[in-house]
């Protein structure tokens, strides 16, 4: 194991990192609160999609992110060697 | 059967099981007291994490904050669960591979500095024990609902029961207690809601049944609620009314702050490996969303039968009699709940009627002179007693009453042990084992975690008599204070290889010390009433709550840290290695006591 396939394991960690973090952003203060009005033309029943995401799109949201993370990262694990075996 | 007597049966049984589980699971070694040695598996290990998790604050009084405020207080749906994200991805996998047994072990040996795992230690005690408070004011309505006493009664019989239950077994009594605990809690919440859907909505998934259309008037739910409302002064539910840079402030100090609770983080020692660490934040999270995706359907349909309730035949009609409350038995609840203190009504213009409307709105001025109404006549109606009388208000069959009431118990009781546990350990393990009296022998340590447990729950009830808010919000409080504190030196700590002891000492202290003043500020010092200089309402920093206020606190933790870590020395290489081992999960033994 060298120091080469770290670094190149703990970038492509960061990478996935970032992008969740980027859609967990979105979700939650953006389509939740601070896109809201953007949102408002689209109708969910008797409100609108801003509504459904703050109280339950985002949690759906953040649930497959963290699945999505937990696979994609265990995948990683065994592609650079550092699983636990 | 009394309704009474079916509580107590309900009630006594969920003990009786959660006892025997305890009985069967006790803790022997210090090892086992504190992580259960390893042996649990990630879905067990979720569902306990979701037990733990989800206390007063989720199942009592979420609903009644997000019911009697709308949308404005999604925050604490997207809060709660979303800091399970940042706990996934930045915390959970990498504290596993370090393999120590509390967080802030973790600090003082990242930081090699004993001066920095005290710091940590301050830092747990002070955001745990606000929590506890919070804890204790959902104990104290629950138990005086269900003994039918007051509710401080209920709250010092509380008290004792949580002391017993978290002295008797260490976390592994603790964890297959809390799968029990969570099958109860999620049985509790879910099967109510589903009743309410049902009778409201025809559908049977509440999550569903809140965007669905009122069965009896054929318009959306959610439409109805807001005309319903808006007929009585109130906000509109659906609405954006309050201020966009707090509840932004809000909803994130509510996340970092879930990635920052010991006792929260402390569940991720418990798994064997750190591929199972990932799984695991995702299986809590599961268990987690079951209640969350009800919790704002819950509210919603709660405040529109309560509503309804006081308005039978619409809001142009006449409102409910006092005769009526008093006699009809569908009003029962109200009489129960009224002998607790937390719910009550007085007919203030003498017409035999209770009105029930928003006598702080101006448009409501006029119909009010109009009709003779001389204020809101719903005079109390704390937020904390609606998920308890739920069923009631529903007219819901009497077994589904008793099992609310061995839900809520179980939610409050399993967090409030699994916070005395990180309490008590953060005092014997870090504080007296490793600073203060390192050659304690186990026995030694073991009373003096029990003793820590003593202390804090006194505290706690002490406080929990006259409290900061509803449970939520000093539950909150809580969240802002772990945010602020713990969360930034743990991130630092696995993603910086810059900040050095100093820096992360520097950045503890500010983040922990600003917030605390701020918070202390606004809700009297150390919480005692009538000592604040400012209020929620009209607070400091223009629309800044002090519950809002942990993210700020947070992100002057980092700015301090990484200021002071760019002046003073740079990190030695055996921590630089430290670093990144922990990043990497090859080689993750088993976790090793450090002494």
């Amino acid at each position: 194991m060298s120091d080469d396939n770290d670094n190149a394991y703990w970038s492509a960690n960061l990478r996935i990192i970032a992008w969740s973090l980027v859609i967990w952003a979105l979700v939650s203060f953006g389509f939740g609160i601070l896109l809201r009005p953007l949102l408002a033309g689209i109708p969910v029943g008797g409100t609108d999609l801003g509504f459904w995401f703050a109280q339950q799109g985002s949690i759906l949201v953040f649930l497959a992110l963290i699945f999505n993370y937990a696979w994609r990262m265990n995948k990683l694990d065994r592609e650079h060697g550092v699983d636990e075996q | 059967m009394d309704q009474f007597v079916i509580n107590l049966l309900f009630v006594g049984a969920s003990f009786a099981l959660y006892i025997g589980i305890a009985i069967w699971a006790r803790a022997g070694s210090t090892s086992e007291f504190y992580a259960a040695g390893r042996g649990v598996h990630p879905v067990t290990n979720g569902m306990a994490t979701a037990a733990d998790w989800m206390s007063a604050a989720s199942f009592i009084s979420m609903a009644g904050l997000i019911a009697f405020v709308g949308y404005d207080n999604s925050s604490f749906l997207m809060g709660w669960t979303g800091g399970y994200v940042l706990l996934a991805l930045l915390l959970a996998p990498y504290l596993r591979k370090f393999g120590k047994f509390t967080v802030s072990e973790f600090i003082g040996d990242r930081f090699y500095s004993p001066t920095a795992r005290l710091v940590a230690v301050v830092c747990l005690i002070v955001a745990s024990t606000t929590y506890v408070i919070g804890q204790m004011t959902g104990v104290g309505v629950a138990f005086g609902r269900f003994l039918e006493v007051s509710n401080t009664a209920g709250l010092l019989i509380g008290a004792c029961v949580v002391f017993a239950y978290a002295v008797f077994g260490g976390m592994k009594g603790v964890t297959y207690t809390q799968v029990a605990q969570y099958v109860v809690l999620i049985l509790a919440y879910t099967i109510p809601a589903i009743f309410i859907s049902l009778q409201l909505t025809g559908n049977p998934i509440p999550g569903l049944g809140l965007f669905g259309d009122h069965a009896a008037s054929g318009e959306p739910l959610l439409a109805k609620l807001d005309q319903i409302v808006t007929d009585l002064g109130f906000a509109e539910y659906t609405a954006h009314n309050a201020d966009t840079l707090n509840m932004v402030l809000f909803t994130l100090s509510l996340m970092i702050g879930t990635a920052g609770l010991p006792h929260v983080i402390m569940r991720f020692f418990t798994v064997p490996k750190v591929s199972d660490a990932r799984w695991s934040a995702g299986w809590s999270l599961v268990f987690i969303a079951l209640l969350y995706l009800t919790a704002p359907a819950v509210g919603a349909m709660a405040r529109l039968n309560i509503t309804e309730m006081f308005w039978p035949n619409g809001t142009e009609q006449a409102a409910v009699s006092v005769e009526t409350i008093e006699t009809d038995p569908q009003y029962d609840w109200m009489l129960t709940w009224q002998k607790t203190g937390l719910l009550d009504w007085e007919d203030k213009n003498g017409d035999g009627l209770i009105q029930y409307y928003n006598d702080q709105s101006p448009a409501m001025q006029e119909k009010a002179e109009a009709a003779g109404w001389t204020g809101n006549e719903l005079t109390k109606f704390n937020r904390d007693i609606l998920v308890l009388a739920n069923p009631e208000i529903a007219n819901l069959p009497s077994w589904v009453i008793g099992l609310v009431a061995a839900g809520g118990l179980a939610a409050a009781l399993s967090t409030a042990a699994g916070l005395l546990l990180a309490i008590s350990s953060a005092v014997s393990h870090d504080l007296i084992k490793g600073q203060l009296n390192p050659g304690i022998s186990e026995k030694g340590e073991l009373l003096s975690a029990r003793i820590a447990m003593a202390v804090a729950i006194v505290v706690a009830t002490y406080l929990g008599l006259n409290p900061p808010g509803f449970a939520a919000q000093t539950v909150a409080l809580a969240f802002g204070l772990a945010a602020a504190s713990i969360f930034p030196a743990l991130m630092m700590g696995i993603f910086s290889k810059k900040v050095n002891n100093t820096g992360a000492v520097a950045g503890m202290l500010a983040g922990l010390i600003v917030t605390l003043l701020y918070i202390f500020m606004h809700k009297g010092w150390f919480f005692i009433p009538g000592t604040n200089s400012f209020t929620d309402a009209d607070p400091l920093l223009g629309t800044v709550k002090s519950t809002s206020f942990g993210a700020i606190g947070a992100a002057i933790n980092f700015a301090v840290a990484y200021t002071v870590s760019s002046m003073t020395k740079p990190l030695p290489k055996e921590i630089v290695d430290l670093v990144e081992s922990v990043r990497i999960p090859r080689g993750a033994g088993a976790a090793q006591d450090g002494h």
